[in-house]
């Protein structure tokens, strides 16, 4: 029996056990090998799932791993669409409902032009975070380092998502 | 019947390049325009139809979900349009002076190619490694099988008294950070499959990667080893515009694509495949197409071929002694090509540095030296010996970050000829730019 993501035993002070993953229709690696290298330099373990996976292969590898977060990184310009159903059938299974995820890359093929729709729409579909490609990756840092102090006692997913938004 | 090798093969003998788009749209009436715009860009054009991610992963019902909720795709859902409506985008365009071709970037390809030849079209793109281990997780015994059964397919359009030509991706692979050597035995070695198969009408890539210098020694190397294998076929080169991290700056962005049609006319290419200013942003527009074809013809017209290309061709190559060990050893594995490619990714003869694909032995690494030129850091088990092997330092984000980025720096941050103070655009100003981004 799979345990919900927030009754894990944690270490409160080491580091966070991530998943990253890329999406069914796309089949850019160099996207996930980068992100990959940057959660390890700062100190954090990965698990990558690579490109091109199958929905239900995420949702099945988050209920197996049990991370502390989800990162989804897409780049082909499908990213938004996939990402959407995605984080609909992570929400809808009860022992991931409040796994911190996040989503970022190129996420739709017009470029900066989207991306304020895409960031409400997956926002609202239940991710924690939405980073676009021109943003850099500060932001992304900020909301990793801010995950892995704010560990004990596990909050409720709220905090963070009010955070987040 | 329109020869998308005869096409190639009278551009060049009026001296004249062919360059060609990487477009594609989902709405077919952009497509249909983009097609209409980009035939008349240049002297010698090739049209392309570039499919969508979800028609290359085999996920049509996606491609419909997305269509019915106008999401715009990455490109035309040649499987999930009916016939007629494909019929609509190509009426009155493909012809003996704008051949189209469709590319694709699938593992298992047979439906695409059954939809391309209904339409009436003959000229593909692809190849079981070069299909396989930069789209996704097909393993790659599938991906041989099905790429034999599509060459057939192909091959049997001669009964209809067409050539089908198809084009290897080998030249590309992942984009970037693999050595020339490799990506030109990778091309030779499907040139060698296509053969096998069948087919008798056939281009060999190269991408251009960090140094000219090698550039045109890997273009020379690869029209060498195409004459060596492939005896009675119309074969050509084709060149690719930079594959990597792209420059952003629309001038880093231009001088690029410049220096690939360069590229591509000193070293002896018949066609070069265009990058867009939009590359490192998004789909790029009809508009955006046109013009790189434009500033590519331009930039081959006002080169001219080394007089002395050929001779080159027999001078010490370090990328022909590379590219020729490799396809040698992989040659000498199986008289059946298809086993000898998977005998040679189980061995690890053939190992793409970075390529995550479970049938990727993944031992070997790459960095870009001193001098510019993409080498070997380790060579893992490929059968070039006596290059020697550096054992490479651990990889950080930032140390893969600077290797991709590479290309994208030296071009954004070379000063832009048109805003350089001193007279506009003048041919010495062209010249100094190539001087800096020469090595
Ligand atoms: C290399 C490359 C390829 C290689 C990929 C090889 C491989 N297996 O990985 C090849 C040649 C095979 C390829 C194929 C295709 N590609 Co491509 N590719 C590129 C290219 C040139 C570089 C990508 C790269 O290496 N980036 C390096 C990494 C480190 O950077 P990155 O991916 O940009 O990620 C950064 C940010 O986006 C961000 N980020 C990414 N994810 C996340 C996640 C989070 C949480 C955060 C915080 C940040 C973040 O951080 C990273 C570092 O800054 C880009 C254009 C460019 N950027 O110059 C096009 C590009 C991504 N490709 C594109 C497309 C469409 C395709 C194809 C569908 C073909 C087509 N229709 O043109 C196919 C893919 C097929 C499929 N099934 O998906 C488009 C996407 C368009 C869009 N989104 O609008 C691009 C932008 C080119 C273009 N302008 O058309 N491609």
């Amino acid at each position: 029996m799979t345990q919900p993501a927030e009754l894990a035993p944690r270490d409160p002070s080491g580091p966070l056990d991530v998943v990253v993953t890329g999406l069914p229709s796309d089949a850019h690696t160099w996207n996930l090998v980068f992100m990959q290298l940057l959660l390890e330099d700062l100190g954090h373990h990965v698990v990558n799932l690579g490109p091109c996976i199958a929905q239900d292969e995420i949702v099945e590898s988050c209920c197996k791993y049990q991370p502390d977060l989800l990162v989804v990184s897409s780049v082909n310009g499908h990213g938004c669409h996939d990402a959407e159903h995605l984080v609909r059938a992570l929400r809808a299974r009860w022992e991931l409902a409040g796994l911190p995820a996040v989503v970022g890359g190129k996420l739709g093929v017009r470029g900066a032009e989207g991306q304020d729709g895409h960031r409400r729409l997956l926002l609202t579909a239940g991710f924690d975070a939405v980073f676009h490609d021109e943003q850099g990756l500060a932001p992304f840092e900020a909301f990793v380092t801010a995950l892995a102090a704010d560990r004990t006692p596990a909050g409720p997913a709220g905090t963070r998502e009010g955070a987040a938004r | 019947m329109t020869s998308f090798g005869r096409f190639v093969a009278a551009a060049r003998s009026r001296g004249a390049l062919v360059v060609q788009p990487r477009m594609g749209f989902s709405q077919p009436a952009r497509m249909r325009a983009g097609l209409l715009a980009t035939k008349h860009a240049a002297d010698a054009v090739a049209g392309t139809l570039t499919i969508d991610s979800y028609t290359r992963v085999g996920d049509e019902p996606a491609a419909v979900r997305a269509l019915d909720a106008d999401v715009p795709l990455n490109g035309y859902p040649i499987t999930s349009y009916s016939p007629g409506t494909s019929h609509w985008v190509l009426d009155g365009i493909p012809g003996p002076a704008f051949p189209v071709q469709v590319r694709h970037g699938s593992a298992s390809p047979q439906r695409i190619v059954a939809a391309l030849a209904r339409l009436g079209l003959t000229a593909t793109e692809g190849g079981p490694v070069s299909y396989c281990l930069p789209y996704g997780r097909t393993p790659l015994v599938d991906s041989v099988r099905n790429w034999r059964e599509a060459c057939e397919q192909l091959a049997a359009l001669r009964a209809d008294g067409a050539e089908p030509h198809l084009e290897s991706f080998g030249g590309c692979m992942l984009g970037q950070l693999c050595p020339p050597g490799l990506l030109v035995a990778i091309s030779a070695l499907e040139g060698v499959f296509f053969h096998q198969a069948g087919l008798r009408s056939i281009s060999l890539s190269y991408t251009q990667q960090t140094s000219p210098a090698q550039d045109r020694q890997a273009v020379r190397a690869l029209r060498r080893l195409a004459a060596e294998l492939l005896p009675d076929t119309d074969w050509h080169v084709v060149v690719y515009t930079y594959m990597g991290v792209y420059p952003r700056s629309p001038h880093g962005a231009r001088a690029l694509l410049e220096r690939s049609a360069e590229l591509a006319v000193r070293a002896g290419a018949d066609r070069l495949i265009v990058k867009t200013a939009a590359e490192a942003h998004r789909i790029p527009t009809v508009t955006e197409n046109v013009e790189a074809l434009r500033v590519a013809a331009h930039a081959a017209a006002r080169t001219t071929a080394a007089a002395t290309a050929d001779a080159l061709d027999t001078a010490d190559n370090p990328v022909y002694a590379e590219a020729r060990a490799l396809v040698e050893a992989v040659l000498d594995l199986d008289a059946d090509l298809g086993s000898a490619l998977l005998k040679a990714f189980e061995r690890g003869y053939l190992d793409v540095p970075f390529c995550l694909h479970p049938d990727n032995a993944g031992r070997t690494r790459s960095h870009i030296d001193a001098a510019g030129r993409l080498t070997w850091s380790d060579i893992g088990a490929l059968p070039i010996g006596r290059v020697t092997a550096q054992r490479g330092a651990r990889l950080t984000a930032a140390g893969l970050y600077d290797a991709l980025t590479y290309v994208q720096r030296r071009y954004d941050e070379a000063p832009d000829p048109r805003t350089a103070p001193g007279p506009r655009h003048t041919a010495a100003a062209d010249e100094h730019a190539h001087d800096l981004l020469e090595v």
